[in-house]
């Protein structure tokens, strides 16, 4: 567990009014740095090996890590829960392309091609790959580097750099040192090595042994040497083996906090897997179960988006409400004879019912009534969905002055309440819709087409 | 440095709940005392098991990937049954859709014998579920109890304003009762201990705390289950009943799953998405701790059974 304020506020030097860190006393001070609002350097007052001490002491128990750079970075590590109901998992896995040094031109620029044209527009947000693998396989340098200039040249996607070899490892760092690229593998046998290169011009490092175990004498290393922008491969052999790896990474890191372990992971699912289908159950597995980089063999159009669609709801708020706010949505630009339909406030409900308007490919709003987030026909049978509330909910929800008719669509799953609801809002029609919200589009359209044909 | 394998010592179990009887296949789920494939710090005698949803009527607003997928078996609940067999469903759902008002509003009489036939049509394990209005329930759900005597099938949905009846056919031809609640952590242990309390054995209910297709709330769903299995394995015996979780069914609702035309050209083929939407749906809720996933592909079906086995070892 992360240090206490009482014992951080033991180490600081207790100097009386300096205020020079910004707060009142030591102990505000300290009390501010053990819960992560404010950093060791604002005191000038404290010995090099004191803000060392403390500075690792205060260290979130996995390490951020950022590999690429400018505003598309990636980010990863820095979690602190084991299950997502705790606390939001802070940084969604990176998604990489592999791209070899063997593939030929084509290949090359398919991939290259694919990263920039397979984004998605979801809730808002641009949904893409973030990485591209470039791995050193031809044996000839001189190809090796050319793939990695055009990747560079190609977009600001972030860059990890594969290569047994190390002396093209590091030649390829050098070309795209700036972009902050991720080098593996570095292991047991190329570590010594390999440390005096890093440190020309450090970037991260992704290091890969037999097994978690065998991981910890060598981040252990590399730490001596101030080494510790690390992502961890434990060399995991198949599909199961990565669940249990993963597992005891976060687990070591989260419940013993066990720093040679506190750090994000990368999974190869390119390498794990017979086919592309092996890859994408291997890959959605390491979404949900803790992985840092995942390393895909290509970006395929059928299988990108419900894996990025899954990162992102794995990835979101758990506290964030069930409910949705009461009011009238508009599903694209309704005019005053668009559709009106009526709905619950839960918000899985409210989902289905707007984007099935939306494939309908009609303007409508859509009144959603508080049920306190309960569906149609649990509201219902609560009472928050009968004939007469919902009435009272059109009436004051100023539907009435932005539609010209007055047609209403009800869920078919509560069609019982047509009759109450008619005598609540006199001079409106209760349309009965279907039950199921996937049926809108076999629906919506025609009744549209009545409404403004007249 | 050396690290103490952060092994957890988990003290509770998932109850088993067995399906099947009467010389016929059986399948039994649940019975873990430890998270999803996770073997190194505990056992799991049976692994996530798959059921194949099958209508009692031909089904109206499918998606074309799926009633491709089918053919024209779909018109013969029977006939597809078998077909689902083949395609390696290890327990058969039958949803009996013909008993809504607007789609036939048959009776307990025709439930009767379309589960007869399927049963005879199969020897595996059937789950029967009602067409979700509590009086049609009732009513269908009690005739496919009575048409299924001895074979032990699940009986669904009992649900908090509606459970009586049905437990009590379950209770009374020895079937198991499906405990349906919407995502919610304490409304699916509340209503364990309302079956408890009126007497359905433990080994006798499965619960359905919902589930939200990807994309459309799937989160939620992971999380309710995830809740509800660490629950169970701290001890809490109202949790630790096995999970059932309707994937495929959320799934086939879904525009990604349905829309062929006016859907950016970079979501791919139809036929592809619709297997790769279900299956993550269904993997993901595996993970979270279901114990039987309801599917409609078969396509899907073989890549979660793929992924089962490999994280069954």
């Amino acid at each position: 567990m992360p240090i206490k304020g009482t014992d951080v506020a033991k180490k600081l030097p207790q100097r009386k009014g300096c205020k020079d860190c910004g707060f009142p006393t030591c102990f505000a001070f300290a009390m501010k740095l053990a819960s992560g609002g404010a950093t060791v350097d604002k005191c000038p007052y404290l010995s090099e090996e004191i803000r060392a001490e403390l500075e690792d002491a205060l260290a979130p128990p996995i390490k951020l890590v950022t590999v690429g750079s400018g505003e598309d970075a990636l980010k990863i590590g820095n979690e602190e829960v084991i299950y997502r109901h705790e606390k939001t998992f802070a940084h969604a896995p990176g998604i990489a392309v592999l791209i070899s040094d063997k593939e030929d031109d084509e290949g090359v620029e398919d991939k290259i091609a694919k990263m920039k044209e397979l984004q998605f527009e979801r809730v808002g947000l641009t949904l893409r790959a973030d990485l591209f693998a470039l791995k050193f396989q031809s044996g000839e340098k001189a190809k090796y580097e050319a793939l990695v200039k055009k990747v560079c040249d190609a977009g600001d996607a972030g860059i990890i750099l594969i290569s047994e070899d190390l002396g093209a490892l590091f030649a390829a760092r050098d070309i795209c040192a700036g972009r902050n690229p991720l080098l593996y593998p570095i292991t047991k046998d190329n570590l010594e090595q390999a440390i005096p290169l890093i440190k020309q011009s450090p970037t991260p490092v992704g290091v890969k042994a037999e097994s978690v175990e065998a991981l910890i004498p060598l981040t252990s290393r590399l730490k001596e040497e101030g080494i510790e922008e690390l992502v961890l491969d434990p060399g995991s052999g198949n599909f199961l083996e990565v669940l249990r790896d993963q597992t005891l990474i976060r687990r070591a890191a989260l419940k013993q906090n066990f720093r040679p372990l506190g750090y994000p992971t990368i999974v190869f699912p390119c390498f794990l897997a017979g086919d592309g289908l092996e890859e994408i159950l291997t890959a959605s597995m390491c979404v949900i179960k803790f992985a840092g980089i995942i390393v895909l063999s290509d970006l395929k159009k059928d299988s990108l988006l419900p894996l990025l669609v899954q990162r992102l709801n794995i990835y979101t708020d758990p506290r964030m409400p069930l409910a949705i706010e009461q009011g009238v949505y508009e599903v694209g630009q309704p005019k005053d004879e668009a559709p009106v339909l009526v709905t619950s406030n839960w918000s899985l409900t409210y989902f289905l019912v707007s984007s099935a308007t939306e494939e309908s490919k009609v303007h409508a709003f859509v009144c959603v009534k508080d049920t306190e987030g309960l569906g149609v026909v649990t509201g219902w049978g609560a009472g928050k969905f009968s004939g007469d509330s919902v009435g009272a909910f059109i009436k004051k929800s100023g539907i009435e002055e932005r539609v010209k008719h007055r047609k209403l669509v009800i869920p078919g799953k509560v069609a019982r309440i047509r009759g109450e609801l008619e005598e609540a809002l006199p001079g409106w029609e209760i349309v009965v819709g279907p039950r199921e919200a996937g049926e809108l589009p076999g629906f919506l359209p025609a009744l549209a087409r009545s409404l403004t044909g007249g | 440095m050396a690290v103490e394998v952060p092994v957890e010592k988990w003290t509770g179990r998932v109850g088993e709940v067995r399906l099947g009887g009467d010389g016929c296949k059986r399948v039994t789920i649940g019975g873990a005392n430890t998270l999803p494939f996770l073997k190194f710090e505990g056992s799991i005698p049976n692994p996530p098991a798959i059921a194949m949803e099958v209508w009692d009527s031909e089904p109206s607003g499918w998606p074309a990937a799926l009633t491709s997928a089918w053919g024209d078996v779909t018109s013969d609940p029977a006939a597809w049954a078998r077909k689902a067999v083949e395609y390696g469903a290890d327990i058969v759902m039958l949803r009996l859709q013909s008993a809504r008002p607007g789609m036939g509003n048959t009776g307990g009489a025709e439930a009767g014998i379309v589960v007869d036939r399927v049963l005879s049509a199969i020897d595996l394990p059937l789950i029967v579920l009602g067409p979700g209005i509590p009086e049609k329930d009732n009513e269908v759900l009690v005739a496919a109890s009575r048409a299924a005597r001895g074979r032990r099938i699940a009986l669904g949905n009992c649900e908090e304003k509606n459970y009586r009846t049905i437990a009590a056919v379950c209770i009374s031809d020895g079937h198991v009762a499906i405990a349906k609640t919407p995502v919610d952590f304490n409304l699916a242990k509340q209503l364990n201990a309302l079956l408890a309390d009126i007497g359905v054995p433990s080994d006798s209910v499965i619960m359905d705390p919902d589930t939200a297709a990807l994309g459309y709330g799937l989160e939620y769903s992971y999380s309710t289950i995830e809740c509800l299995r660490l629950a169970a394995l701290m001890g809490e015996a109202m949790c630790a009943r096995p999970i059932i979780s309707h994937a495929g069914p959320e799934s086939r609702h879904q525009k990604e799953s349905r829309a062929t035309r006016g859907v950016p050209a970079a979501w791919g083929d139809p036929a592809e998405r619709a297997v790769l939407w279900e299956t993550l749906t269904a993997t993901t809720c595996i993970h979270a701790g279901a114990d039987l996933v309801v599917m409609c592909h078969p396509g899907a079906v073989e890549l979660v059974k793929f992924a089962i086995g490999k994280l069954m070892g």
